[in-house]
C-alpha cells in the first residue's frame, strides 16, 4: 500500500532538504499522492474532522490556560474573567467546552463507521486497538477538563468518578487518596488535573500518528470491505480526498458553530455555572453526555466492584472485537443478519445514554439492565455466533466492479485519474 | 430494514432528548413551572432592551442589593456596549455612590473611598459568615449567574432537549418566577412554615427564606418607561440579571452570524469544488 | 479542445481559485481572536488610575509609586536642578521631544514641556529606562538625574537621555493635578 514514493521534488532547495531530512516526501505520500479507495462515503471523513478537532482543542486550551488559574480560591472566577474580560474569551470558552462536545460526536460516528464496514477485521487490528486507547485517553482527558471550571458538577463529578476507583478490592481507599493528593477532591486534586488535561492531549497526537501510520501500511478499508487489488481501485489523496473531507468538515463545522454562538450552554450542565461547593450535593449528579451509556452501564450492576469493571469492560470489550467477530467478510453492506445487529447496537446504546441521564429510579433501573445484558451480549454472544451462522452476500470482485455496478447504466465515466 | 431505521430515528431522537435535558428533568415535579416571557434578548438576532437594563439594574440597586452580591460585575460593565450602555458620566456617579475599601495607606490603615468605575460591585456582605448571620442562617445567593445557573423550564424527559434548544433552561424565566411566586401556602403544609414564605417557583422550594421583595412603587421608574408594577419590575430585573450573566452575548451573536455565513458559502463552493473533480471519475 | 471544453475549464479554475480564496480567509481570520486575546483584557485596561499626595516630599526627595505595574519616579526637584535643566538648550539633547503624555507627540523636549506650568518642581516620569526597561537610579550620573545600571544610560534633571544606549527620554505618564497637592496619574 505504502509502496514506493512519487515524490520528486524539482526545486533545488526542496531537493537538498529531501536529501537530510525527508519530511516533506513523508507528507507528500500521505497526504497528497496516498492513494485512497474510490468508493468511499462521507461517514470516512470523520477521521480527518477528528484531525481537526484535537487540533483545534489543543490551539484553544492553550489559550485558555493563558488566563486560567488551577487554584480552587480562583478557578472559578477565572473561567468567568475568561468569559467577561479577555477579548474574544466568551467564544474562546465555549469554543472549548462545545468543542469537547463535538469531538465527542465525531468520535462515536468514527468508531461506528468502522463496526459497520469491519474495520477491525486483519489485518487492521493493531490500527483498531490504537482507536480503543485514543478513546480512552479522549475520556480521560475530557473528564479532568470539565473538571477544572470548578463548578458544582464539576466538583462533584470529580468526585464520584474518582470514587469508583475505591471499588479496587484491599487497595481502593489508598489508591482514591493517592488521586485526590487529600482526603477530598480538592486543590491538590485540581492542580493534578490541570496537570495531566494540558499533557495528555499531547499523549493524544502521539498516538495518532501511531494510528495515521498503521493506517498508511495497511490502507483504508472501504464500503465493499473488498481490498484494493489494483490503481483502477484507488483515487489520490489530493485532490478527491482533501476536497471531499474539507466539504464534510465545513457542514460538521456549520453545526458546531451553531451551537458555540447560540446554544452554548445546551450541552453543558446549568449547576455547572455555581462554584463548587465540598458541603453540598447538586440533587442530580450526571456525567457530560458522552459519557452517559458507560455511566448507565456502571449503575445497571447493584454492586460497586461488578458495576465499576462492567463499565470500563464495556470499553475494553473493544479490544477482543476484531477476534469476537468470525466473520471472513468484513462490510455490513454484505452480511444482512450482521447489519440488523448493528442497527440493534446503536439503539441500544443510545438508549443507555437515556437511562444514564435519568435518575436510577423505577423502570430506568429495569431499562438499563436490560439494555447492559443486551450490549454485552452483543460482542460476547451474537457475534461470534452470527459469524458462523450467516450466510453473506456475493462479494464484488474488486472495488472498481462494485462502481462500475452502482453507477449502473451511466456512460463510461473518463479515464481514472492516475 | 427500514424498521430498523425507523427505530433507530426514533431512539436517537430519544436519546437527544435525554442527553441535553439532564439536569431539568429531574427536578420537574417538584418546582413549578416558570411561564415563558418574551424577551427581547431571545433569538439568533435578539438583542438586549437597553431602557429595561437600565430599569432592571434600577431594581436590582434599590432592591436587590440590599442583600444579593453580584461579585462578577464591574461598574464600569453598565457602560459598556451590549449592555444598558450608561453614559460614561451616569457610570462615574453610579459608582461613586458606594464606597469601597481599599489600602492599605501609607500608614498601613486600610481606608474608605468612594467606588470608581473599574471596581467590581460593592458586596453588600464582607463575607458569607457575615451574610448569613443577617439573614437568618440564610445566605442570599450572588446574582452574577443567576439565569445561567438555574432553570425555569422542566419538561418531560423524552420533549425537554427540543424544547429547550429553542427556548433555553428558562434562566431569566426563574428569576421573574420566583419574584412573582409568592403565594399563601396550601394549609396542610401551613404550619411548615417556619418563618419563611411559600414559593413553588423556588429551586429548593417552596420554602423560601426571602420575603416578597418587590412591592407596588418600590422604585421609581423615569418619565416616559413603564409604570412600575411588581410585574414590570420582576421582568425587567430578570433581563438585567441575564445580561449581567453573558455582558457579551450581543457580541457573540453577531459574531456568529458572520462565521455561519461564512461556513454557509464555503460549504457550497466546496461541495461545488467536490463535484466538479469527481465528474471526471468513477466514484 | 473545443470552446465548451475550454469554457469549462475557465469556470473550473474560477470555482477552484475562488473555493481556495474563500478558505484562505477563513482560516487567516480564525487568528484574530487568537491574537487578540493576548492583548490586555478589559479589567487591566479599565485599571483604575492613582492618587498621589505630593506634601510629604521634601525638596531633593524622589518617591517611586506603582501604576499599571511599572514604577513611576516623582521627584521634588531643587533649584539648581530646575536651573541646570532650563540652562541645557533642546539641540544639545540626543531626543528633542518631550515624550510627555500630557502633550502633543511633536512638543519640544524643554524643561518647561516636561512638567506642569507653575509646579516646575516636580517632575512625574514613568522609571522605565527608554533602552530596555530597567528602573533608573536616582542622584547618579553625569547630569544630576538619573542613571540606569544595566547599560549605562545617563538622563539629566529633567529625565532627559543625554549619554548612552537609551533613544528616548523618560516617558511623562498622563496626570493631572486634582488639587494644589495632589495629582491623579492615569
Amino acid at each position: 500500500m505504502s509502496g514506493h514514493s512519487t515524490y520528486n521534488p524539482t526545486n533545488p532547495v526542496m531537493k537538498w532538504l529531501d536529501d537530510r531530512l525527508p519530511m516533506p516526501r513523508l507528507m507528500y505520500d500521505s497526504f497528497v499522492s496516498y492513494p485512497v479507495p474510490r468508493n468511499l462515503n462521507y461517514w470516512y471523513t470523520f477521521g480527518g474532522i477528528l484531525m481537526i478537532m484535537l487540533v483545534s482543542q489543543i490551539i484553544t486550551g492553550v489559550v485558555l490556560v493563558m488566563h486560567y488559574t488551577p487554584d480552587t480560591s480562583m478557578a472559578f472566577d477565572s473561567i468567568e474573567h475568561i468569559r467577561r474580560n479577555v477579548n474574544y474569551g466568551n467564544i474562546l470558552q465555549k469554543w472549548h467546552a462545545v468543542g469537547a462536545s463535538f469531538f465527542f460526536i465525531a468520535v462515536y460516528i468514527h468508531i461506528a463507521r468502522g463496526m459497520y464496514y469491519g474495520s477491525y477485521k486483519a489485518p487492521r487490528e493493531i490500527l483498531w486497538m490504537l482507536g480503543v486507547v485514543i478513546f480512552l485517553v479522549m475520556m480521560a482527558t475530557g473528564f479532568m477538563g470539565y473538571v477544572l471550571p470548578w463548578g458544582q458538577m464539576s466538583f462533584w463529578g470529580a468526585k464520584v468518578i474518582t470514587n469508583l476507583f475505591s471499588a479496587v478490592p484491599f487497595f481502593g481507599e489508598p489508591i482514591v487518596t493517592w488521586l485526590w493528593g487529600g482526603f477530598s477532591v480538592d486543590n491538590a486534586t485540581l492542580q493534578r488535573f490541570f496537570s495531566l488535561h494540558y499533557l495528555l492531549p499531547f499523549v493524544l497526537v502521539g498516538v495518532v500518528i501511531l494510528h495515521v501510520w498503521a493506517l498508511h501500511v495497511t490502507g483504508q478499508t472501504n464500503p465493499t470491505g473488498v481490498e484494493v487489488k489494483s490503481g483502477q481501485d484507488t483515487l489520490p489523496f489530493t485532490p478527491y480526498a482533501t476536497v471531499k473531507d474539507a466539504f464534510a468538515l465545513c457542514v460538521f463545522f456549520l453545526f458546531f458553530c451553531a451551537f458555540v454562538f447560540y446554544a452554548p450552554d445546551y450541552l453543558g450542565h446549568s449547576i455547572n455555572y455555581q462554584e463548587a461547593n465540598p458541603l453540598s450535593t447538586p440533587a442530580h449528579i450526571v456525567p457530560e453526555w458522552y459519557y452517559l451509556p458507560f455511566y448507565a452501564i456502571l449503575r445497571a450492576i447493584p454492586d460497586k466492584l461488578l458495576g465499576v469493571v462492567a463499565m470500563f469492560g464495556s470499553i475494553l470489550i473493544w479490544f477482543a472485537l476484531p477476534w469476537l467477530d468470525t466473520s471472513k467478510v468484513r462490510s455490513a453492506a454484505y452480511r444482512p443478519i450482521y447489519k440488523q445487529l448493528f442497527w440493534i447496537l446503536m439503539i441500544v446504546f443510545f438508549g443507555l445514554g437515556v437511562v444514564g441521564a435519568n435518575p436510577p429510579e423505577g423502570w430506568w433501573i429495569t431499562a438499563g439492565q436490560i439494555l447492559t445484558f443486551y450490549y454485552f451480549a452483543h460482542f460476547l454472544v451474537l457475534l461470534p455466533l452470527v459469524g458462523l451462522l450467516e450466510t453473506p452476500k456475493p462479494l464484488p470482485s474488486s472495488i472498481s466492479d462494485a462502481v462500475l455496478a452502482s453507477n449502473g447504466a451511466k456512460a463510461p465515466a473518463a479515464q481514472p485519474a492516475e | 430494514m427500514k424498521t430498523i431505521k425507523t427505530l433507530l430515528a426514533a431512539s436517537v431522537l430519544g436519546a437527544g432528548l435525554a442527553l441535553g435535558s439532564t439536569t431539568g428533568a429531574i427536578a420537574a415535579g417538584k418546582q413549578a413551572q416558570a411561564e415563558d416571557i418574551d424577551f427581547s434578548f431571545e433569538g439568533i438576532f435578539g438583542k438586549f432592551d437597553r431602557a429595561q437594563l437600565q430599569r432592571g439594574f434600577a431594581v436590582y440597586k434599590q432592591v436587590c442589593s440590599a442583600c444579593h452580591s453580584m461579585n462578577q460585575m464591574y461598574y464600569r460593565n453598565l457602560g459598556e456596549p451590549g449592555g444598558p450602555e450608561l453614559t460614561k458620566e451616569q457610570v462615574n456617579a453610579v459608582a461613586a455612590e458606594y464606597e469601597v475599601t481599599d489600602g492599605p495607606n501609607d500608614d498601613g490603615e486600610m481606608f474608605e473611598r468612594p467606588a470608581v468605575p473599574s471596581d467590581k460591585f460593592k458586596s453588600p456582605f464582607s463575607n458569607e459568615k457575615a451574610a448569613r448571620s443577617a439573614n437568618g442562617g440564610a445566605y442570599p445567593v450572588d446574582l452574577s449567574l443567576i439565569t445561567k445557573k438555574r432553570e425555569g423550564f422542566h419538561y418531560p424527559w423524552y420533549v425537554s432537549p427540543f424544547i429547550k434548544l429553542v427556548k433555553g433552561n428558562g434562566g431569566p424565566e426563574y428569576v421573574r418566577a420566583v419574584l412573582l411566586g409568592y403565594q399563601d401556602p396550601p394549609a396542610e403544609i401551613a404550619e411548615e412554615a417556619n418563618g419563611k414564605s411559600y414559593n413553588p417557583y423556588f429551586a429548593s422550594g417552596p420554602w423560601i427564606s426571602m420575603a416578597p421583595p418587590l412591592s407596588e412603587g418600590a422604585v421609581e421608574y423615569a418619565e416616559g418607561q413603564p409604570e412600575a408594577t411588581v410585574e414590570q419590575m420582576a421582568t425587567d430585573v430578570a433581563a438585567f440579571l441575564a445580561w449581567a450573566g453573558e455582558p457579551k452575548m450581543e457580541q457573540r451573536k453577531s459574531m456568529g452570524f458572520m462565521v455561519m455565513l461564512y461556513l454557509a458559502l464555503l460549504s457550497v463552493l466546496l461541495y461545488l469544488t467536490k463535484k466538479r473533480l469527481f465528474s471526471r471519475v468513477k466514484h | 479542445m473545443s470552446t465548451a471544453d475550454a469554457h469549462d475549464a475557465n469556470r473550473r479554475d474560477f470555482l477552484y481559485i475562488a473555493t481556495g480564496a474563500v478558505g484562505a480567509v477563513g482560516a487567516a481570520s480564525v487568528a484574530i481572536p487568537l491574537i487578540d486575546q493576548m492583548n490586555p483584557s478589559a479589567d487591566v485596561l479599565a485599571l483604575a488610575s492613582i492618587e498621589v499626595n505630593l506634601e510629604p516630599i521634601e525638596e531633593g526627595q524622589s518617591i517611586t509609586v506603582t501604576w499599571r505595574g511599572n514604577p513611576v519616579i516623582i521627584r521634588h526637584r531643587t533649584a539648581k536642578e530646575i536651573e541646570e535643566a532650563k540652562a541645557t538648550p533642546v539641540s544639545d539633547l540626543p531626543d528633542g521631544l518631550a515624550r510627555n503624555a500630557n502633550l502633543a507627540e511633536n512638543a519640544p523636549a524643554t524643561d518647561e514641556n516636561r512638567v506642569v506650568d507653575g509646579k516646575e518642581q516636580y517632575l512625574v516620569q514613568m522609571g522605565v529606562c527608554t533602552h530596555l526597561g530597567c528602573v533608573p537610579i536616582g542622584n547618579e550620573g553625569d547630569y544630576d538625574g538619573w542613571f540606569c545600571p544595566c547599560h549605562g544610560s545617563h538622563y539629566d534633571s529633567a529625565g532627559r537621555i543625554r549619554k548612552g544606549p537609551a533613544p528616548e527620554n523618560l516617558h511623562v505618564p498622563q496626570y493631572t493635578y486634582v488639587s494644589d497637592t495632589q495629582i491623579k496619574i492615569g
